[in-house]
């Protein structure tokens, strides 16, 4: 049998599961094969993707039918070049994520490697169905999936990490509610759940006000999950008190899908036609995420925790995203921006929390004021950290740079003018809190006591550690250059074309 | 007025129900009562899902002396309940009791490290 006949869009999702469930098993028996087998999983899932990727680049988007059913009664996997994109992103960076979590976890969590890795599978299976599947409800149940395992890993952390998961489970069980309710309502009036019938099914009923209601409902409920500006209660403290690999983990993986989760609804479901013939919902969000950014930014620079500083950031970055989402309509770019900087953030995001992580590995120290003189302790680390900040900051040519280019150029085009200063407000207001860390590692002096040695030891992370970092860092600047050169441009192209993007009426 | 109310009843003790469900998970706070509150309404969302696959006089849909032959079937679909719905609530609610789990086990945590369940005096505790 040729191996390119195997069903590659379900063996993406199936291995994590499977393994999810064979890890509590085998790591009864043995429980140093819990990390391996979680490694073979999110591989087998890595590799996999990228063999679907490169089918749909060459031969366009492909089907799979669960069970042998037919779309608009059995569940469909669906894979375009969105989902195959937004795929990579997820698998690849959860294989580097992996890699660092074996000494994190060992440190962080001792003893508790059978549970973790068994909650990492699921969580990672959630978000891979969540990327994979056609079917509206299915979609529910990965998003379910994906969250009750991450509420667990939220809930393992140290400190105000228990509050901080109740208030997530109790946020994100609103906001699964609200789009289970959108998903009921578009039933009722068309009869069907899986996404392809459903953008069939409802132009003539785009006037319906069960419709419109549906859609504000699954907005919201989304909006919850993505951590949108005035529905982010819940992730500050989320981000900040889980253990450092699954904060990586959410910020990075978990956050994208769901900002995935909204474009797929928005754009192949209700079509564009629905949006503009509706309220000026585009523009709501816009503003929304305007003030995310300078809201978020602002956030960030009051506080004194590393984590809580980047959670904060990343409330400023989905701002960044959304507005991408929001200026979609009325550029010629279309979703261009918005799909540069999820893949942007998640390299430079993941990069900061992975050395947030090791400080905390190393020395436990959370805290910024007491990073001094770590500038020449742990130098690849905090190199790591520079870069990434210099790419978060706008450096040319990091990606970053890139995000924010093409962000302005859009609401340029578009005439927005004020998202202009917004963005350029919020780059200074980064700029601020970036800059406090760096200079208190590099610039800042230690006092020291009469008598105390002066030499500094240089005292690094583990390799296992500092290598997805270092990867990740150098990726900040190598995939802006290739963002430049435009290579994946064919791929945002179609993206932008299937949506019906990228043309101003 | 009055059929107008009375034939769509259900809907409006789904909103009821769930009202009731937010005002316990926004106002209370004990987070037991959060919790229950949060149950209410995940449960009100799927009376709702419930209620619209009932049909009033309609039958079980099981289709008896026939091996799938559609056209037959198809002509007589108006007489039996939808099951879709409720087959999609059956995930729903292993769903909610895993929701309901979860928070469960960090109550039981959050008890066991502040020895209480008042969200104020948790606040006050966590400073």
């Amino acid at each position: 049998m040729n191996i390119y006949q195997l069903p590659f869009p379900i063996i993406v999702v199936f291995f994590p599961l499977f393994f999810a469930f064979l890890i509590p098993v085998l790591g009864w028996w043995k429980k140093s094969l819990c990390y391996p087998l979680a490694m073979i999983a999110v591989s087998i899932s890595f590799f996999s993707s990228l063999i679907v990727a490169n089918r749909v680049l060459r031969y366009g988007p492909l089907h799979y039918y669960l069970g042998g059913w037919e779309p608009p009664w059995g569940i469909e996997f669906s894979i375009d070049h969105l989902n195959a994109f937004i795929a990579v992103l997820v698998t690849s960076l959860s294989f580097l994520v992996v890699i660092y979590a074996k000494r994190s976890v060992e440190k962080e969590l001792p003893g508790k490697e059978i549970p973790f890795y068994c909650l990492f599978l699921l969580l990672f299976t959630g978000l891979l169905g969540i990327v994979s599947t056609g079917d509206m409800f299915n979609l529910y149940v990965f998003l379910e999936i994906a969250s009750l395992s991450c509420y667990a890993l939220i809930a393992v952390g140290k400190d105000r990490a228990l509050v901080a998961s109740f208030r997530y489970v109790v946020m994100g069980t609103i906001g699964a509610c609200f789009y289970l309710l959108g998903v009921g309502y578009l039933y009722i009036v068309t009869g069907s759940l899986n996404m392809g019938d459903l953008a069939v099914l409802l132009p003539p009923l785009y006037g319906n006000a069960v419709v419109q209601t549906a859609f504000v409902f699954i907005l919201i409920g989304l909006g919850i999950k993505i951590a949108l500006f005035p529905l982010h209660t819940w992730q500050p403290d989320a981000y900040t008190y889980a253990p450092s690999v699954v904060s990586v983990m959410i910020s990075t993986a978990m956050a994208k899908t769901s900002i995935y989760a909204l474009i797929r609804i928005i754009f192949s479901v209700f079509t564009l036609n629905f949006i503009t013939g509706f309220l000026p919902i585009f523009d709501i969000i816009c503003w929304l995420s305007a003030i995310a950014m300078i809201f978020g930014s602002i956030y960030a620079i009051m506080q004194s925790k590393l984590k809580k500083m980047l959670a904060y950031s990343s409330i400023a970055n989905v701002g960044y995203i959304i507005l991408g989402i929001g200026l979609s309509v009325s550029t010629t770019m279309g979703l261009t921006p918005a799909l540069m900087h999820i893949l942007n953030h998640a390299l430079m995001k993941g990069c900061m929390f992975m050395v947030a992580g090791a400080f905390i590995y190393k020395a436990g120290l959370w805290d910024i004021n007491n990073f001094v003189g770590l500038g020449r302790k742990m130098p690849y680390t905090c190199l790591a950290f520079i870069l990434a900040a210099l790419a978060m900051i706008g450096m040319p040519p990091s990606v970053g740079f890139i995000s924010k280019w093409y962000l302005i150029l859009a609401a340029l085009d578009s005439g927005k003018y004020l998202l202009v200063a917004v963005i350029f407000f919020s780059t200074l207001l980064m700029i601020v809190y970036f800059w406090k860390v760096i200079e208190i590692m590099y610039i800042r002096v230690e006092e020291r006591q009469e008598g105390e040695e002066s030499e500094i030891r240089v005292d690094e992370e583990p390799m296992s550690m500092l290598v997805p970092g270092i990867i990740l860092a150098f990726l900040c600047f190598a995939i802006g250059i290739v963002w430049i050169s435009g290579i994946f441009s064919p791929i945002l192209d179609t993206i932008n074309s299937s949506f019906g993007l990228g043309v101003v009426p | 007025m009055l059929e107008f109310l009375v034939g769509k009843f259900n809907y409006y003790i789904y909103i009821f129900l769930m009202m009731i469900g937010f005002y316990a998970m926004i106002g209370k706070r004990n987070l037991v009562k959060k919790l229950i509150g949060m149950n209410i309404f995940q449960w009100s969302i799927i009376l709702y899902f419930v209620s619209i696959g009932a049909k009033k006089g309609g039958s079980i849909p099981i289709v008896e002396g026939l091996s799938g032959h559609g056209a037959h079937i198809v002509s007589h679909a108006s007489q039996y309940v939808n099951p879709l719905p409720h087959v999609l609530m059956l995930t729903a609610i292993v769903v909610g009791v895993g929701t309901t789990g979860v928070a469960l086990a960090l109550l039981l945590r959050i008890y066991n490290k502040y020895k209480t369940l008042e969200e104020d005096e948790i606040l006050r505790k966590m400073k």
